[in-house]
């Protein structure tokens, strides 16, 4: 999945010129915290999540009508000031339903990300620190699902399931387990490689203790920034899942659905697929946005 | 060498075996009973028994299994129902048109995202630099089916200028097959060409930093020499063999496309058996996506082994 994929540069390239003196201590939440703000486009992505968010929370208050009521005389209605974004082929207000279709395209980028990690994390943290035999079953299962393309792979898993939102998030967080089995076991065998992991063995830590106080901890950076860009490719995911039909079911808005009844229409009402599509760039921008400068701000790359 | 591709053989032929376990494994997803989901609109109670029978329904999974594996082995990927076809004849019939676009939509990205990504290397922390990179931001945040939209919404619904849809074969006419295939092209290849110059701005400061370069430099040869004759060359095997492995996202992407402009490929008859609950022929496809993956993931592993003679330890 190339969304997901951070491009290594070579070491000590990776901070922009202006801003050396925020490098200089790393780890502590303060420093990481103005190393974010430092970097304006991440914190555009932030401010934009943070309203999305807010949009999808407070729809039933903020949407001036109800998003799957039917009124005739606003059938492919032309944008007015009654009905901003105009209205779709049985007259509902599509201002409405871009903002209570946030819940559907935010809930299962979030949802599919939570699930992958939590699916993925595990898997990672035992086939990178067990070793052996565990390590191969678990790393040969992971070839196996990235063989398979994010997007294919979803689209029939959401196919065998069965079309609804729940399903599409279910095939969409399953698709992007392995990125994170993968991304895990590479972190923690780079982690146990470290002297301070070694000390806690020789000084007679049980495994599991090991696992949970000395690596996790130093592997999260690279989870965190890769399930935010993760949730980009899930948004996506989930817009082409129901565009395709297989996501979110009608009459309940999403904006991938939306833009599926749009193309029947482009000629006479284009207002129908500019708006739904224009509110997808900007929620996956922004989470790309965010990620991207996280990636950043934590840079992993200096820490191994 | 042998010995290495010997050894990235052994692990691509257990890959594609699990893989295939993953894809039949789908149909245990199916709700209800299996031959009678297969068999999909159809609900004859004759055609459910061929298909119980045809598929060993009654035998246990990994009989069952062993069974499509053997099929699948012979070229055997199953009948689809809805079409009365065999799913390999259908799957041969699509993919060169899929191909086609995967290769026209590569086009596209190569000549964007490189030029694109040497620009932004060479001009690093310049106004050229950010460009390139808000450029490449929108590549990959923009959803391909959504920019195709626009596109016929541009150039067929208000400028009248190309096909919205509706696919020529290139041997009936070259120029009207080009036509109906530039907008999914450049669709297509939208996403690729970000992730292109990603890797190629990457590659490219990796090797503008080197000792050679330097030299070169302090040689007192001309900027533009040193890039396009002394680093690009060296940045291009990561970029080549990064580019082999987007091909699994421009399948990904094929799939929408091929949807908003009805383009009958291999994506097309994905989703079309999907909406037709047509699950033979969405496995035979997926099971053809995966091989093709793990043969270019091969082919991109020997590629920079040949080249680089220190990778073929790893």
């Amino acid at each position: 999945m190339s969304t997901g994929t951070p491009i290594a540069e070579p070491a000590g390239l990776a901070a922009p010129a202006g801003t050396p003196a925020l490098i200089q201590e790393p780890g502590t939440l303060a420093a990481f915290w103005r190393r974010l703000r430092a970097r304006k486009s991440a914190v555009a992505g932030l401010v934009i999540v943070g309203l999305l968010i807010l949009m999808a929370v407070s729809a039933p208050w903020i949407a001036p009508y109800d998003p799957t009521a039917t009124d005739w005389a606003n059938v492919r209605g032309h944008p007015s000031l009654a009905h901003p974004f105009g209205g779709d082929e049985v007259g509902r207000d599509v201002l409405s339903r871009i903002i209570f279709g946030a819940r559907a395209s935010l809930g299962a980028g979030l949802v599919s990300v939570a699930l992958a990690v939590s699916l993925g994390l595990p898997l990672g943290l035992l086939a990178g620190y067990a070793g052996g035999w565990i390590d191969g079953v678990i790393s040969r299962l992971t070839d196996a699902l990235l063989a398979i393309p994010f997007l294919i792979l979803a689209i029939a898993l959401a196919a065998f399931l069965g079309p609804s939102l729940v399903n599409a998030m279910i095939a969409i967080g399953l698709s992007a387990t392995s990125t994170f089995i993968r991304l895990t076991r590479a972190q923690v065998r780079a982690v146990a490689a470290e002297e301070f992991v070694e000390a806690a063995r020789a000084m007679g830590n049980p495994p599991w203790r090991i696992a949970r106080v000395h690596i996790l901890p130093n592997i999260v950076p690279a989870i965190l920034v890769q399930a935010t860009l993760t949730i980009a490719a899930a948004i996506i995911a989930e817009a082409s899942l129901s565009f395709l039909g297989l996501g979110q079911q009608p009459p309940e808005p999403s904006w991938g659905a939306m833009l599926n009844t749009a193309k029947n229409f482009m000629d006479q009402a284009p207002w129908m697929a500019i708006w739904p599509g224009l509110s997808i760039f900007l929620a996956v921008l922004a989470f790309n946005l965010f990620g991207d400068g996280l990636r950043d701000a934590l840079d992993p790359r200096q820490r191994t | 060498m042998l010995r290495f591709l010997a050894r990235r053989l052994a692990l691509a032929v257990p890959t594609l075996i699990l893989a295939s376990m993953i894809i039949f494994a789908l149909q245990q997803l199916l709700p209800g009973d299996v031959a009678t989901a297969l068999t999909g609109e159809e609900r004859d109670p004759q055609v459910i028994a061929f298909i119980r029978q045809k598929y060993h329904l009654d035998a246990p999974l990994p009989v069952r299994y062993a069974y499509w594996a053997g099929g699948v082995l012979r070229g055997d990927l199953g009948e689809s129902i809805r079409l009365q076809k065999p799913v390999s004849e259908l799957i041969v019939e699509k993919l060169p048109v899929t191909l086609e676009l995967a290769c026209l939509a590569m086009l596209v990205a190569l000549a964007i995202g490189v030029p694109m990504g040497v620009l932004s290397a060479v001009k690093r922390g310049q106004a050229a630099d950010t460009i390139a990179n808000g450029v490449a931001l929108w590549g990959l945040s923009v959803p391909n089916f959504w920019l195709g939209i626009l596109l016929i919404l541009l150039f067929s619904v208000q400028l009248g200028w190309l096909p919205a849809s509706g696919y020529v074969s290139p041997f009936e006419s070259l120029s009207d097959n080009l036509a109906a295939m530039v907008m999914p092209a450049f669709v297509l290849g939208n996403a690729i060409a970000a992730v292109m110059m990603r890797h190629t701005r990457a590659a490219m400061l990796g090797v503008l930093g080197s000792d050679y370069v330097r030299t070169a430099r302090a040689k007192g040869v001309s900027p533009m020499r040193v890039t396009l004759r002394h680093a690009l060359p060296n940045a291009a095997i990561p970029i080549i063999t990064l580019g082999a492995l987007e091909f699994g996202q421009l399948l990904s992407g094929a799939v929408l496309t091929e949807q908003v402009f009805s383009v009958p490929g291999f994506g097309k008859l994905m989703v079309d058996a999907v909406f037709n609950r047509d699950f033979a022929t969405v496995q035979g496809v997926v099971i053809c996506t995966a091989a093709t993956y793990i043969a270019l993931n091969l082919a991109a592993d020997l590629l920079s082994a040949a080249v680089n003679p220190k990778l073929r330890r790893a």
